[in-house]
């Protein structure tokens, strides 16, 4: 065979099964459109920034848990991708950004649009390459995938300077596509200390987050937390690994925490830490989080353990081969005790859900639209108040059903990520919680979605306001909103409809429920207006930098 | 003064190689005091030696140097290694 270096890539794609590619081209990638305009099973999604590229990608590998890939120029092009790659990082997702470069010969010369791509990308990657060679190829692309799968997933950048996408290579074989490795075994006297720890605690907690879905053993953990009736906090990342409604569940833990999942914890005596790492939105004031509690952590990233708190044991694997290998060792145990004692803490200090059957309401609308939806909905968000109501209140049932962007707090993350989403799982429903503030940053993929006619629903809170940053400053800084509230606003039904997607707004409709399941049901994408006062909290909420006991909010009876 | 160590690491030879490594302890804010590095096998890879800090933070950055995908290998010498002693000889 004699190829190109963009044939190569695309081919070497096509065998990595991958389907659809978002990006934008450009002068040093065009040699990698012209080979993508000739293939017969990757489908292109032309976006209108390339930050929105990278979370489409984002959105199709966290509903797939496959590595999913997009493309952008040189220059402005690779710059524009950052974030988004940032993103993936902090939350692990396995994603991977091909770049156009200038022709070897010209890197370093400042030429036009050149950047350095590599330099930029080695902080927010998992692993990154310029490549120097087109035979190089015939590795790389393989590795990159390999390397973004494996052991804790995470984003690969690859740059590829122009003359090596058009040089040619002659060769026989085509390699094998890369693959998730098999993770290292396990240490079986790790697993026997954290079974003798389990089954003696008695007052234990399940503490899970998003290592849980990345290896995809949310079954596994809950038949642990069954087997031994140990209640369950979730982070962020891990919402859907245990369904909202089994007994067990206690939420999401931390800074917008129920009252009473965060004082479960202050009484917990040991601590089974899953796949976590021990975020400060999730713990509050470190040594105070958890005070009498004995800790085991689990992970596959050697890294993470004792990185912020020292365990008492720890266990480094796979976490679904950890779970598989030690729930045999676990007791059945019903621990009525401390089942009551949580159910207790759970009737005094309730997740108390305000105007919840109103669909015009902030939390009401979270809930209707969940009852709409139905449970194999996918639900994005992006990064605000509406963001952590959702994941206050939405019932969650499954793993990889909640999109956010956890780590990084990306806004704009939402919208995109939900185009993904819905390409990824084209037969499920796929909402998108958004703020004012966030869809306008990255408000021009709109025209993406109306474009390749994807159904996604966008239900847009609109409290004029950066509403999040806002509640910091009534809360922490007198009440002084600087900067927090727009003096003027502008007319998202107008917005919508120049962008050609349908639009309804629940703030004049008569039936708002109603105007919502039609929202819903209709086909190709929607947006729904919902339109709220700045005024209104989410609480719960830690005070940043505090202990998770310093609850501010959300008392019963006040 | 704190205590020193040597980390003696095997990796790949290519030109964004000490940026990683480098990059890693700057972005942590943690001194490279002294630096080597010289080819082996014929170039495919090289050894790298790092004069650093022995603190509390030294086991957390040796496994993020150790996850890198261009480390092969990690080997601490905390009496350290004759390459920076000697290499100290110079800049006496
Ligand atoms: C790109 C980016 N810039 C700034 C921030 C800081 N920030 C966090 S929440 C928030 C306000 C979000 O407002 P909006 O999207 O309207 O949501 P709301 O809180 O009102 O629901 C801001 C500015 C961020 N998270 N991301």
């Amino acid at each position: 065979m004699r190829l190109s270096g963009a044939e190569i890539i695309i081919k070497l794609l096509e065998r990595q099964g991958i389907d659809t590619i978002a990006g934008i081209p450009g002068g040093a990638n065009l040699p990698m459109y012209d080979a993508l305009g000739k293939s017969e099973s990757i489908r292109h999604i032309l976006t209108r920034h390339e930050q929105g590229a990278g979370f489409i990608a984002q959105g199709m590998a966290r509903v797939s848990g496959k590595p999913a890939v997009f493309f952008a120029t040189s220059g402005p092009g690779a710059t524009n991708t950052l974030t988004a790659i940032a993103d993936a990082k902090l939350d692990s997702i396995p994603i991977i950004c091909i770049t156009g470069q200038v022709p070897l010969s010209m890197i370093g010369t400042d030429a036009f649009q050149e950047v350095d791509t590599y330099g930029l990308s080695v902080p927010i990657t998992k692993h990154n390459f310029l490549v120097r060679s087109v035979e190089d190829l015939l590795w790389i692309i393989p590795a990159a995938f390999r390397i973004a799968a494996s052991g804790r997933p995470g984003p690969v950048v690859i740059d590829v300077p122009k003359d090596v996408q058009a040089a040619f290579h002659e060769f026989e074989t085509w390699p094998e596509p890369g693959e998730r490795e098999p993770s290292e075994g396990l240490i079986p006297a790790e697993i026997r200390r954290a079974a003798s720890m389990i089954n003696s605690a008695k007052k234990p907690v399940l503490y899970l987050g998003g290592g849980v879905i990345q290896s995809d053993s949310a079954d596994e953990a809950l038949a642990l937390a069954e087997k031994a009736s140990i209640p369950s906090v979730v982070t962020l990342m891990g919402l859907g690994v245990i369904p909202t409604d089994n007994p067990l569940c206690l939420g999401m833990l931390g800074m917008h925490a129920a009252r009473y999942t965060n004082m479960v914890l202050e009484e917990c005596d040991l601590l089974v830490a899953v796949g976590v790492r021990f975020d400060d939105r999730a713990t509050g004031k470190v040594p105070e989080f958890c005070p009498n509690a004995k800790v085991i952590h689990m992970d596959i990233d050697p890294s993470e353990l004792d990185k912020i708190k020292r365990s008492t044991a720890s266990v480094t694997g796979d976490v679904a081969e950890i779970l598989t290998a030690l729930i045999p060792l676990i007791d059945e145990n019903a621990r009525a005790s401390w089942i009551s004692r949580v159910q207790t803490l759970k009737k005094e200090h309730p997740m108390l859900i305000a105007d919840a059957d109103d669909p015009t309401s902030a939390y009401g609308v979270v809930l209707k639209a969940a009852e709409l939806a139905g449970e194999q909905a996918i639900v994005c968000t992006d990064v605000g108040q509406h963001q952590m109501r959702t994941a206050q209140v939405y019932p969650f049932k499954h793993p990889r059903q909640w999109l956010t962007s956890g780590g990084l707090g990306t806004m704009g993350f939402g919208m995109p990520a939900s185009i993904g989403a819905a390409l990824a799982a084209p037969d499920r429903p796929v909402i998108c919680f958004s703020g004012d503030g966030s869809i306008m940053m990255n408000i021009q993929d709109l025209a993406t979605a109306m474009e390749y006619d994807i159904p996604i629903k966008i239900i847009l809170t609109n409290n004029n306001a950066l509403g999040l940053v806002r509640q910091q400053q009534d809360l922490f800084y007198g009440k002084r909103y600087f900067a927090s509230d727009y003096s003027r606003s502008v007319d998202f039904i107008k917005i919508a409809e120049g962008f050609g997607i349908k639009a309804h707004d629940l703030g004049t409709s008569e039936d708002p429920a109603e105007t919502l399941k039609i929202a819903l049901s209709e086909p190709g994408p929607s947006l729904i207006h919902v339109p709220l006062s700045p005024d209104d909290p989410v609480y719960p909420m830690v005070p940043p930098g505090a202990a998770n006991s310093e609850m501010i909010g959300g008392e019963k009876h006040v | 003064m704190c205590k020193h160590t040597v980390l003696e690491l095997s990796v790949n030879n290519h030109p964004g190689v000490m940026s990683h490594i480098c990059g890693l302890f700057a972005r942590r804010a943690y001194n490279v005091e002294g630096i080597a590095c010289m080819p082996v096998n014929g170039g495919k890879r090289s050894t790298i030696w790092l004069l650093v800090d022995a603190d509390s933070r030294l086991d957390q950055m040796i496994k993020q140097v150790d996850k890198l995908e261009d480390v092969l290998g990690v080997e601490r010498h905390d009496h350290g290694h004759e390459v920076i002693s000697k290499m100290a000889e110079f800049v006496q």
